[in-house]
């Protein structure tokens, strides 16, 4: 085959992918930051160029940083425990147990739940007085809690749930990066006298880096995507309390239809996570070992 | 071969004549409505039978009734249907997005639909104070159709064992506070009142700023956040929690209030009439349903949604709408309406009608809302309303879990939504 043939092969195999791309990532986003340029429209008042204006109001706007600073600590709160966790319940349903399939189905199971459907389990959990967290507490002789109503305790409260709903999802991820280790190596660890957590600590974990990496991304990409929840447990209350920076612009776009202002911030958090991401591919990859 | 092309473009022609004709005999105007239920429960039923009975009875009208979630939503989806070019032709949204909708220019006033005297008395058959909503720059925008008052639903039986009398529920502040610190337990196991504070916390505020009275808001571009007695009713509001201890301190949910009252957490509650009947249905004791307390006088805003009629509308469309819209809210449908769900009557002669009447005299509770209209005042509403509302409910929330005094919460929205309300005078 001729070289120009090739290349036209190439590039007809590679269409499909570009238009979607395109259509539904690249020109939204352009889209999205021209609009962020551009005030709203309305009968009173026309639309107009406004260049930075937008961004200018989001540094300024109050409720912007406290979103900000939440959904900071939910990714604090969620990241290293359910990678933790996900570690645990991944070595846990390795290991040949009775009951090993029935395990790891239990523990993949909140994941598979919609996260609406979830909410609303938990909904009536944190409930205080009615809710399951405070019968059980009740029956520890603890008072009820009003987890959801307190400032101070609804993002914990929600970082929880958060948890609860991936882990399960990470532990598929390292059950894979298991699976793929040699038992050579770990029985070669046990004729050298090695201990458990020698083993996990000096082979294992090395060899799920790159299991990590991707986990790590993504669970920093949930900490920001994740709000379905909100919807139904606290519209981010009391208070913007619970309130993250993606619930934020759905109310800014769809409740006061400031769309300007919803682009603004569209954009920010756009490029707060691709620098994320770039930063996490350059740095983290070059420490992880593939093989 | 040549008899079979006849043959076939014979069929064809009977065919294309056939679907013409039925076409013809069947040029029905369709309408897409979308409707929001804020209050759970099997309203989307109520609706559905509401709509297959006018369909029945106009079977040149074909109705797509969409239940499209919350007021938020709906506005939501609407909205987008307009952008997208396959617009609804009316929908019922909150009866606050009046504003807001006016300012889209997406909906018609109903003094440009009506052509007839018989049409212009009806629009003034409704309660007044159901309209108020509806109004605005002296036309009429919406028409009353799941409005609601905010109602005290409290356990007679909570009330008999703490020694009241469940026949007279308090009606001024002192008196609810009283009841309900002999109402409250010492154990936690049952609260005096619980007041919900999330999801619509302006729409309770404004009946306690009310009942201190004041409005919350004087028109479309002016509110009164921070006058002295609106102030006064906020801290009225966090005393329940923090000094008289009859309420849980911190915010109390809207969705799951309901619950807590059905399974005696708290032996009274302040929430939406629309609950009213699946209340009466889950209820495993007695209770019954008064007007909110006085402090200077009685109040409570309205609340619920609104008919509109959307602008991209052709004359056709229009008076199907208004068709569906006056079946909807007759005397008849608005009482079997206001029975399955116990949101109002929204006419007087729908609380003449047999059923609603002999309804009532069986279970007063249902007449409560109705004979509080009376002291009812509009629901909170201005230019920019969600917006302006956010500030409000963060303002109210931020004050009841006390981040904030009231006096401060109520300044920073009030200056905020000066912010917001000057381009607008």
């Amino acid at each position: 085959m001729k070289d120009s043939t090739r290349n036209i092969q190439g590039w007809l195999l590679f269409t499909p992918a570009a238009i979607l791309l395109l259509a539904f990532t690249h020109y939204p986003t352009i889209t999205t930051f021209f609009q962020s340029l551009y005030t709203n429209k309305s009968i009173i008042r026309p639309r107009r160029f406004s260049g930075i204006e937008a961004y200018e109001s989001m540094f300024s706007d109050p409720i912007f940083w406290k979103v900000f600073v939440n959904n900071m600590w939910l990714a604090v709160g969620t990241i290293p425990t359910s990678i933790g966790i996900a570690i645990i319940m991944a070595l846990i349903v390795n290991k040949a147990i009775p009951g090993r399939g029935f395990l790891r189905m239990a523990y993949f199971t909140p994941t598979m739940l919609p996260m609406i459907a979830v909410a609303n389990i938990w909904l009536f959990f944190y409930a205080p007085d009615i809710g399951l967290i405070d019968k059980v507490l009740e029956v520890f002789g603890f008072e009820g809690n009003n987890w959801l109503g307190n400032p101070s305790t609804v993002l914990p409260s929600i970082i929880v749930m958060t948890v609860w709903k991936e882990a399960g999802l990470f532990m598929v991820f390292y059950l894979a990066g298991l699976q793929t280790i040699s038992p050579e190596l770990e029985e070669a660890a046990k004729l050298e006298g090695s201990s458990r957590w020698n083993y996990f600590w000096r082979i294992q974990f090395p060899l799920l880096l790159p299991t990590t990496l991707f986990v790590l991304i993504n669970a920093f990409l949930n900490s920001f995507k994740l709000v379905d929840h909100l919807f139904v447990l606290t519209k981010g209350g009391p208070d913007n309390a619970s309130n993250l920076i993606l619930y934020y612009i759905y109310e800014t776009a769809f409740s006061f239809l400031d769309i300007s202002y919803a682009s603004a911030l569209t954009i920010f958090l756009l490029a707060l996570l691709a620098l994320t991401a770039l930063a996490q591919f350059f740095f983290l990859d070059r420490r992880t070992h593939y093989r | 071969m040549k008899k079979m092309f006849t043959k076939i473009s014979y069929c064809i022609t009977v065919a294309l004549g056939i679907s013409m004709i039925s076409s013809a005999a069947i040029a029905k105007t369709e309408l897409t409505m979308y409707y929001p239920i804020a209050v759970g429960g099997k309203l989307t039923q109520a609706v559905d039978s509401i709509v297959a009975d006018f369909m029945a009875e106009n079977p040149d009208i074909e109705v797509n009734a969409i239940y499209s979630g919350n007021y938020d939503d709906t506005r939501i989806k609407a909205l987008a249907a307009l952008e997208s070019g396959k617009p609804a032709q009316l929908s019922v949204m909150f009866s606050i997005d009046v504003h807001e909708l006016r300012e889209l220019d997406a909906i018609v006033p109903f003094d440009d639909v009506v052509s007839t005297d018989e049409e212009r008395a009806w629009l003034n058959s409704f309660y007044p104070s159901l309209m108020e909503n509806g109004i605005a720059a002296g036309k009429t925008w919406g028409i009353p159709f799941q409005r609601s008052t905010i109602v005290m639903y409290y356990n007679k039986d909570a009330y008999r064992e703490a020694g009241l009398d469940p026949e007279t529920p308090p009606a001024t502040w002192g008196g609810l506070i009283a009841a309900a610190k002999a109402l409250t337990k010492d154990d936690g196991s049952q609260w005096g009142l619980m007041i919900p504070s999330t999801g619509y916390p302006y729409w309770m505020f404004g009946a306690l700023a009310m009942q201190n009275g004041q409005t919350l808001m004087t028109s479309g571009d002016k509110t009164n956040f921070d006058h002295p007695d609106v102030v006064e009713a906020l801290e009225v509001w966090k005393a329940m929690g923090s000094e008289h201890k009859i309420m849980p301190e911190g915010t109390i949910e809207w969705g799951t209030l309901r619950q807590n009252f059905l399974e005696g957490k708290t032996a009274m509650m302040w929430h939406s009439t629309g609950n009213l009947t699946t209340v009466k249905n889950n209820a495993s004791f007695d209770f019954g349903v008064a007007m909110l307390p006085a402090g200077k006088r009685r109040g409570t805003p309205t609340g619920g949604g609104n008919f509109y009629i959307f602008k991209d509308t052709s004359a056709e469309e229009r008076e199907a709408s208004m068709k569906l819209i006056k079946f909807m809210t007759s005397p008849e449908q608005a009482a079997n309406w206001s029975i399955a769900t116990g949101y109002m009557g929204v006419s007087p002669s729908a609380y003449e009608t047999d059923s609603l009447s002999s309804y009532v005299a069986e279970f007063p509770p249902a007449a409560v809302a109705r004979d509080q209209l009376a002291y009812a005042t509009a629901e909170f509403s201005t230019y920019q309303t969600s917006r302006v509302k956010k500030g409000l409910n963060d303002a109210i929330q931020a004050a009841l879990v006390g981040s904030k005094t009231p006096k401060e919460a109520l300044s920073e929205a009030q200056a905020a939504a000066e912010r917001i309300l000057k381009p607008y005078r």
